[in-house]
């Protein structure tokens, strides 16, 4: 009869227990300043905002209790269906917006591309568990092929900013798996000495009549305007030079909350979305934009730690593949709000509005507390 | 990399390449932090004012344009609120849809069209050009109602300009119109910009052009904080406008009716003035035209009507048309030989009724002459003869020095655009007009016709009312000016345009007698004693013929040509021994002066003397007794 008394507190610790604690601390003080900012940023969204919150957090939830042996046993039936979906995109996709990224699969529309963000590292850090011990070079071949397969197939919808973060997916696993520095650091450099160029010459190469092998119209137009903004301070600057004012307006300490005149004046474009940094930053200055910066290293550097302590090279790698994802989302999106890097379609990890993102997000989080949770229990 | 390593190995280095990674990714976030410390603290000021810049916009408050009133406070121009439709047509993707569906709204007629496509030529496509104006009560509902279907398509509030009198003294008022590239250059050379900020209509022609700084006012400002779109989102700061001011003027609308009736539908000028000031009573020219055709941008079909019409009614004969003025010439010419000594009073020659010149047989218009005749019988009753010989006698450079004086061959310099200078014949005149050698040089026979105010003599109904005028003031010349008072809308306080008097010609007294005893003896028993027959007031007058077509020796009959007839002149002042009014008459191709013009002289005398409305418009238009009593007076 002792224990038969119901306990909250030993409830809420069962119920807590496969969360990790500083991880879920970190996400629930984003998740808590986007929600500050998007009571001013677009505070009609806030019940959905509040449903997608909790459903990413039940789905980090569940996550987080799947053992990683199991999330090995999915790796490839996931990338298999993934790329079959890419494949029946390419084939019968909704065209929405000039580019085929929609799949209509009858209950739903769903973007596969969506799915490949975790698919990829699942699968590569699978395939590499399954060479351990017996790695050899061609095994980077394919894994590159099985890299590259997905990356191209959404590279041609089109969609850049997607490719680009699966490929970086991808290519996060190939460098925890050692992929030699022989061949990274070429690579680095033709890019650093590519985008230097680019910079250099955008006078010349972005006169209308220059075609850019292999990318579209569209693309060339985001580079070009990130060089110069004013040269289409009506058309694709506009989002650039407001969201640059934005920023810089708000200075040190901001302009307070819901006064942010670039923002409420919707001078902002995709103000609940992807330029939200802009709201936070006009409204908060410096401070909120620090506070946010240091809020990301901390969630890095746990994922970062939580790798390190990972038991089997498959959760190590997808440990270290998926920290470095969360990264690439936050420097790329800060990046592009602020003009140094183009606009591509990238949220700011758990502060832009958007159901599939977060949900994605917390999924990638759940799985690192996984490996966490599990980190003792299996192995040698 | 190749090659097997044991799993201690393996852990070392992908522990390295976490702290790799880790180290990238505090240096790309180090790179930001960096990159907002330059926008957010380094250029703080800058985008803080590129922020400031783009919530604020500054929108125009333009200031109530100011009336015209004449000297009795009858309007002439004022202004109206009312809606109009306007549309962007840059903002507009199919132009011709959105008119359609807006003319299941509101009338759309096709002279609306038409005029949108006219304005679209001539402005850029971001200006909101009007397509229909004026809209009533019911259809700015329908709009409403309907709006949201019409993006590009705005409603505003505006006020019009309007000319209640129609083309009563149209060419004096003249009209506002539409701002285009030419005013904006100007505008801009003027440094007006800012002021003309939101004003799109200007004057263009009359008063309403030459009084445009007056009538347009200082356009005020309202600082509001705007959207993206540039929609107002709320005001913050306000500078009212100041209207502008209103022009009261020297001219009696009322005369002006009265001569413009008198006119008919013949063609012609009247210019009235007031001796002892240079204002102007009236300022006719006929036909006229309705100036609100003008105000939105006329149709084409009505400008093809105006501009084309062999009348001419945009011009304004008063002022721009040069006639020669025959034999109102002559009191001129005798006054100037007996300044210059070339002739007494009584003086008299003998005509025969021609003057030989040079193998030139110069007739006069009274076949076998007018016998004995001295200077009051040659203005009275028109002598040619007396005046070929007077011409040369008197020489042409002596002619055109004197006639200088009185303002023949140089502009008056009234308030309103638009005069021609006329010619006052010279040598030298002749030498700058001509190219070829052989028709720059000056013949004496050409001297002969000058006398009689035919040969090149060519003058405005202007030139001549305002020589009459000084002549009447006893060789005091005053500038002629249409406008009285410039009145502050603001305050009512009122800014007297005084009279300029340009100069005084030195006449001596007994000469002007002569001239005057001369000038009334026509009105008694000369060419104008038929108009003037039974007049209770003492008009001093001469009447005029100027050759339109030379019939060589022929005589007049209805086979000619209406358009080839002679024109009509009279010249006339009253009362004579004090003059309060002075005027030229010109009927084109009128006939003699004595039938046609002199009656409209008699008619203007008669109401502003008496205040005796002509036998058409005094039962049209009761109320108009009063006013006329306390202008006779003036």
């Amino acid at each position: 009869m002792t224990d038969f008394r119901f306990s909250f507190r030993k409830w809420l610790a069962g119920i807590l227990s496969p969360l990790d604690g500083p991880l879920a601390l970190i996400v629930l003080a984003i998740l808590s300043f986007s929600t500050v900012v998007m009571v001013s940023a677009s505070p009609d969204r806030l019940d959905t905002l509040a449903m997608n919150i909790g459903v990413a957090f039940v789905v980090m939830w569940i996550a987080a209790r799947i053992p990683p042996q199991r999330l090995m046993s999915v790796a490839l039936p996931l990338y298999v269906l993934g790329v079959l979906l890419l494949i029946g995109v390419a084939l019968f996709g909704d065209v929405s917006k000039g580019a085929r990224r929609w799949l209509n699969i009858g209950v739903a529309r769903i973007q596969p591309s969506e799915l490949m963000k975790i698919a990829m590292p699942l699968m590569l850090a699978w395939y590499f568990q399954s060479r351990e011990g017996m790695l050899r070079v061609r095994d980077f071949f394919v894994a590159a092929a099985l890299l590259l397969v997905p990356v191209g197939l959404i590279a041609k919808q089109p969609d850049l900013g997607t490719a680009i973060l699966v490929a970086a997916a991808g290519f996060y696993v190939l460098f925890f798996a050692g992929l030699t520095w022989r061949l990274i650091l070429p690579v680095a450099l033709v890019g650093i000495v590519g985008v230097g160029a680019i910079v250099a010459m955008g006078d010349t190469i972005c006169q209308p009549d220059v075609v850019w092998p292999g990318l579209r119209d569209y693309q060339k137009h985001r580079v070009c305007t990130l060089l110069d903004p004013t040269s289409d301070p009506l058309g694709k600057g506009f989002h650039i030079i407001q969201s640059t004012i934005a920023i810089g307006s708000g200075g040190v300490t901001g302009k307070g909350w819901g006064k942010g005149t670039q923002t409420h004046l919707d001078f902002l474009p995709e103000r609940h979305t992807d330029f939200i940094f802009a709201v936070l930053t006009e409204e908060f200055g410096l401070a909120g934009a620090l506070l946010l910066a240091v809020l990301y290293i901390l969630l890095i550097f746990r994922g970062l730690f939580i790798a390190a302590g990972a038991p089997t090279l498959f959760s190590r790698l997808l440990a270290g593949a998926l920290t470095l994802i969360f990264f690439t989302y936050a420097f790329v999106n800060m990046g592009m709000v602020s003009g140094i890097l183009p606009v591509v379609g990238v949220p700011l990890p758990f502060v832009s509005y958007g159901g599939t993102a977060l949900v994605t997000l917390c999924l990638g989080v759940g799985m690192l507390m996984s490996i966490q949770r599990h980190r003792r229990r299996v192995g040698t | 990399m190749s090659g097997i390593r044991t799993p201690e190995q393996e852990l070392a280095r992908f522990r390295s390449r976490l702290a790799v990674a880790g180290v990238v990714a505090v240096v790309c976030f180090a790179l930001l932090a960096v990159r907002f410390f330059y926008l957010q603290v380094i250029r703080y000021d800058y985008y803080s004012t590129r922020a400031e810049d783009n919530r604020i916009s500054l929108v125009p408050v333009v200031p109530n344009r100011g009336l015209i009133l004449d000297r009795n406070g009858t309007v002439l121009a004022r202004n109206y609120s009312a809606y109009t439709l306007e549309i962007t047509p840059s903002k507009v993707a199919d132009l011709d849809a959105t008119i359609e569906a807006l003319s299941k709204l509101v009338d759309i007629q096709p002279k609306d069209r038409r005029r949108l496509k006219k304005l679209m030529d001539e402005s850029k496509s971001f200006e909101s050009l009007p397509i229909r104006n004026r809209l009533s009560d019911e259809e700015v509902a329908r709009f409403i109602a309907q709006r949201y279907r019409f993006p590009g398509v705005e409603l505003k509030a505006r006020l019009f300009r309007d000319y209640p009198m129609g083309s009563l003294g149209a060419h004096l008022v003249g009209y506002i119109g539409r701002i285009n590239d030419r005013d904006l250059e100007r505008i801009e050379e003027n440094d007006d910009s800012a002021n003309y900020r939101g004003t799109d209509h200007m004057g263009k022609a009359g008063l309403e052009k030459s009084y445009e700084r007056e009538l347009h006012g200082t356009t005020g400002f309202e600082e509001v904080e705007v959207d993206s779109g540039g929609r107002a989102v709320r005001g913050l700061r306000r500078t009212n406008a100041t209207p502008g001011n209103n022009l009261i003027l020297t001219v009696d609308l009322k005369l002006q009716e009265v001569v413009e009736k008198a006119f008919g539908n013949r063609r012609g000028a009247l210019v009235a003035i007031e001796p002892g000031t240079g204002g102007i009573l009236a300022l006719v020219s006929v036909p006229t035209f309705d100036p609100n055709l003008f105000v939105d941008g006329i149709g084409a079909q009505d400008w093809d009507e105006l501009n084309n019409s062999p009348d001419h009614p945009l011009v304004n004969r008063a002022l721009n048309g040069a006639y020669p003025p025959g034999s109102t010439f002559k009191p001129f010419l005798a006054l100037a030989a007996l300044m210059s000594g070339k002739r007494t009073p009584g003086q008299a020659i003998a005509d025969p009724g021609f003057y030989d010149f040079g193998g030139h047989h110069f007739r006069d218009d009274k076949p076998g002459g007018h016998g004995m005749v001295d200077m009051y019988r040659s203005i009275v009753q028109s002598c040619d003869t007396y005046y070929y010989r007077l011409a040369n006698d008197m020489g042409i450079d002596l002619i055109a020095s004197i006639m200088g004086q009185f303002g023949f061959g140089s502009r008056t310099g009234i308030d309103i655009e638009g005069e021609s200078t006329g010619v006052l014949p010279s040598p030298e005149w002749k030498r700058k007009r001509f190219k070829r050698p052989e028709q720059q040089k000056w013949f004496g026979g050409e001297t002969i016709s000058i006398g009689i105010g035919q040969g090149y003599n060519a003058y405005t109904p202007l030139q001549l009312a305002h020589a009459t005028a000084t002549l009447a003031a006893g060789g005091v010349m005053y500038k002629p000016h249409l406008v009285k008072y410039i009145e502050s809308a603001k305050d009512g306080s009122r800014r007297a345009i005084e009279p300029e008097p340009v100069k005084t010609i030195p006449i001596k007294p007994e000469h002007l007698e002569t001239i005057r005893r001369a000038m009334v003896g026509v009105n008694k028993e000369g060419t104008g004693a038929r108009a003037f027959a039974g007049a209770p007031y003492l008009a001093a007058g001469k009447t005029g013929t100027a050759q339109v077509f030379s019939l060589k020796g022929g005589k007049y009959s209805a086979k000619i040509n209406e358009r080839l007839r002679d024109h009509a002149l009279f010249i006339a002042f009253a009362p004579a021994d004090k003059p309060t009014i002075a005027l030229a008459v010109l009927v084109e191709n009128g006939g003699f002066g004595a039938q046609s013009a002199a009656p409209i002289a008699r008619a203007v005398m008669d109401y502003y003397l008496l205040g005796k409305l002509p036998a058409g418009m005094a039962a049209e238009d009761p109320a108009a007794e009063g006013s006329t009593g306390d202008s006779g007076g003036d």
